[in-house]
């Protein structure tokens, strides 16, 4: 048994690849829920549309001489990359548009069933077998972000690993620089946006929708500009997840990717400039860390397998995350480092 | 008005005794069931003729190897054409069929023997094989694909999926109905309300078809999960909710706690009950009765007329009863109905323990047609959320019709469009429904927003 290894798990999952995804989303559902108090549960969604945008693009073409599924093929195929993320971003403002029109102007509870009910229909409808020629349905498509790792400058042998204990590969780092930069790119910009005053009719709807009405604001239309930039943010975090497992499947964006993110910013601190990037840390060190302590645990004999088998590690941790849900929601809903102040949206 | 009530101090002891009871049930059980449980990850394999007349095939022999090339498990198709195949863990595993034990005059399309199918944790994940049968001199007869049905034939296979629908809009009826009246009642959208079904399944297979349990008769044990939901409904509204409302938290807030209860009692539940999907003991194999073009098997049937008397039951209760004259002025307006002597706290402890109840009886039911599982409450909560909007927020009625509407879209979709798009067409005539009449079929207007 081996207690460090906690920690170093706990470190590598924090600044991990899947950190990066989860901090671009959460910022972006920052915006909509810390920010404009919108009820989006359908962020995956944005991740979805953004991920399959630049993969279907991106993807390579089937040869000539190709297998029966290759054949069928259908749609765009062997774009340059950075094209596949402009189409991934308007994908991600279609649906926004798509979605906002009919919800924007209904009660929260409203918006949050109809988001959940189109993160869905977008994975039925990616993963049935009508769309097979177009998607690949169940399978996915594969070795699309060619692109992105040709340009890694990183060497990326079976001998380069990096940082030590946490064992990063030359891919994952790229992956981890390019992401982190562009979190703090986000970051810096969201707090610039909301200093604006852009972002301060924002949190007065978000405070009080009727009295931005009452000043003149049209607060559909600044909904639906959250709703888009939120959503795009969203999109960026599909396409950091789908470039760096070089893979997209629609059953990757479940639900509760959502919810996730919902932790990680309410974590924390909802409406708060840090809060996302802070949560998405605290988050993967204590699930990571807590995964590899109960391993470790096991394995050392201290707990017997008994009381808790390796395969239930892995609810173990999801009541984990819901607990910490219901907990901060219900004690601390400012999250640890958030304020008070920002958290009033309960009017509706 | 007067509603009989346990006094608050009362209300203490039964809050203990049931946080007890639950504990108890939890601790007695998880080890003898932990040791029963199939273990998380499987592959099911499928061998079948596709076409309208779709032929499963038993037999055949299929295996499974990991990325590494060892055969991690194996065995043969039932009678149904299937077998699944336990795994030790998630990952990427190529299913294999043996061609040489296929069925006399048959091949497989495309000559496709192999699938390579990504597991994920706890996930039960599927490989299809398709045969196509063959001539005397092994040319392949075309047993046609549903595409190529006319029109004529998906019409026929309406009244057959209509029947299918009302199954299933019933079932989402009886769990809708306490998820619309908890809304109507506190104004909360119960995210964890899918976990209520899941929970009287599994007690109902704890007590029916565990190894474990005493291997009662499913009427039993269906009743005894009613009663267990009837409690967790109560305990949830008296152990977190009550206290909650009393600290002023919001209903936003309490929406994302509800998300979170949802996780916690999925996967206790998981790991109870483990990864697997399992059947009851009762009402099995049964023969199908024919009635013109619809034929049905004595179970759906009884679980059709079930849920409608349970449905007419609650109706009445709510037309005639004191308690659900309270309960419908407490849904109109609660501040009234408080003035007027209603005891609110006492109704809404009334709304919790029949939604309990009525989603765990639904749940009992929905075991019985598709098997139990500990993700099934969790599938079922958009179904019931597009019944409750479709009939109109927080009206008992309207979650009834509104989840009918549901089942049935669902099911006749199957004839024209693909089966894996069947829940997408529901939720897209909720989204509809919201541009067009927001609140709902049967909702009464009012400004939101």
């Amino acid at each position: 048994m081996d207690l460090t290894n906690v920690l170093v798990d706990g470190f590598r999952q924090a600044f991990g690849t899947d950190a990066v995804v989860f901090a671009l989303a959460a910022i972006g559902l920052n915006i909509h829920f810390g920010y404009t108090g919108l009820l989006n549960f359908g962020q995956v969604g944005f991740m979805l549309v953004g991920a399959y945008g630049m993969a279907i693009m991106s993807r390579p073409c089937p040869d000539v001489a190709a297998t029966q599924s290759a054949a069928s093929q259908i749609g765009p195929c062997g774009q340059p990359l950075l094209l596949g993320v402009l189409v991934g971003i308007i994908l991600a403002i279609i649906l926004a548009l798509l979605l906002g029109a009919p919800t924007l102007r209904l009660r929260s509870d409203y918006l949050a069933i109809t988001t959940i009910a189109a993160g869905e229909i977008l994975r039925f409808v990616f993963r049935a077998d009508v769309s097979r020629p177009i998607t690949n349905s169940v399978f996915g498509i594969q070795q699309f972000a060619g692109d992105f790792f040709g340009v890694n400058p990183f060497p990326d042998g079976s001998e380069d690993r990096y940082f030590g204990a946490l064992n990063y590969s030359g891919q994952q780092l790229w992956v981890m620089v390019v992401g982190w930069s562009l979190v703090l790119l986000l970051t810096l910009w969201t707090w610039s946006l909301m200093r604006s005053p852009w972002g301060r009719v924002l949190k007065s709807i978000r405070e009080d929708e009727d009295a931005a009405r009452a000043l003149g604001k049209n607060v559909f239309s600044y909904k639906m500009q959250a709703l888009i930039l939120g959503g795009i943010f969203g999109a960026l975090g599909g396409m950091f997840l789908a470039m760096s497992t070089q893979a997209v499947n629609p059953d990757t964006y479940i639900t509760v990717r959502t919810f996730f993110a919902y932790v990680i910013i309410i974590l924390g601190g909802a409406g708060t400039i840090w809060g996302p990037v802070v949560g998405t840390f605290i988050f993967f060190f204590l699930t990571a860390g807590l995964d590899t302590l109960l391993r470790e645990l096991i394995e050392g004999g201290v707990i017997s397998e008994s009381i808790i088998a390796t395969e239930e590690i892995g609810p173990i941790r999801f009541i984990l995350v819901g607990l910490m849900l219901a907990l901060l929601m219900a004690f601390r809903p400012q999250g640890i480092f958030g304020n008070k102040e920002e958290m009033l949206l309960d009017a509706r | 008005m007067r509603l009989t009530w346990p006094s608050p101090g009362r209300h203490r002891s039964v809050r203990l005794a049931l946080g007890g009871l639950l504990v108890l049930i939890a601790v007695v059980l998880s080890p003898q069931m932990a040791a029963a449980q199939d273990g998380g990850e499987a592959i099911g394999v499928r061998v079948q003729t596709p076409g309208p007349d779709a032929v499963r095939h038993a037999g055949v022999a299929a295996a499974i190897t990991d990325a590494n090339g060892e055969q991690v498990a194996s065995g043969v198709t039932d009678d149904n054409g299937e077998v699944e195949l336990g795994l030790p863990g998630p990952g990427d595993y190529v299913a294999s069929i043996d061609p040489a034990t296929l069925p006399e005059g048959f091949v497989p399309r495309d000559g496709v023997v192999e699938r390579e199918t990504s597991v994920q944790a706890g996930r039960t994940a599927f490989a299809l094989f398709a045969l196509d049968a063959t001539d005397a001199e092994g040319g392949i007869i075309d047993t046609g694909t549903p595409g190529e049905r006319t029109f004529a034939d998906k019409l026929e296979s309406v009244p057959q999926l209509f029947v299918d629908g009302i199954k299933l809009g019933s079932i989402i009826a009886i769990t809708a109905i306490g998820l619309s009246l908890i809304f109507g009642a506190t104004g909360l959208v119960n995210f964890a309300h899918g976990e209520l079904v899941t929970l009287g399944a599994v007690v109902a297979f704890l007590f029916n078809a565990s190894t474990a349990g005493p291997q009662w008769h499913l009427i039993i044990a269906a009743l005894i999960a009613t009663v267990v939901g009837a409690g967790a409904g109560t305990g949830l509204e008296v152990g977190v909710w009550a206290p909650l409302r009393k600290r002023g938290v919001g209903l936003i807030s309490m929406l994302v706690i509800s998300i979170g209860l949802s996780f916690i009692i999925r996967n206790v539940i998981q790991i109870i009950y483990g990864g697997g999907t399992r059947p009851y003991t009762n009402y099995n194999i049964q023969s199908a009765i024919d009635i013109g073009p619809i034929s049905i098997v004595p179970r759906d049937l009884w679980i059709i007329v079930l849920s409608f008397v349970v449905l007419v039951a609650v109706g009445l209760m709510l037309q005639k009863t004191k308690i659900g004259k309270a309960l419908r002025a407490v849904a109109d307006n609660k501040d009234l109905a408080e003035s007027s002597g209603i005891n609110v706290d006492a109704v809404i402890r009334f709304v919790w323990m029949l939604g309990g109840a009525l989603s765990a009886f639904g749940g009992v039911l929905l075991g019985t047609t598709e098997q139990v599982n500990f993700n099934m409450g969790f599938n079922l909560l958009l179904l019931m959320f597009a019944g409750m909007i479709l009939g109109g927020l927080g009206t008992a009625y309207g979650a009834m019709v509104g989840s009918l509407v549901v089942g049935v879209i669902s099911q006749v979709s199957t004839a024209f469009f693909s089966v894996q798009l069947k829940f997408v067409w529901a939720l897209v005539i909720l989204i509809i429904v919201l541009l067009v009449k927001p609140q709902g079929i049967l909702g009464k207007a009012e400004r939101f927003g």
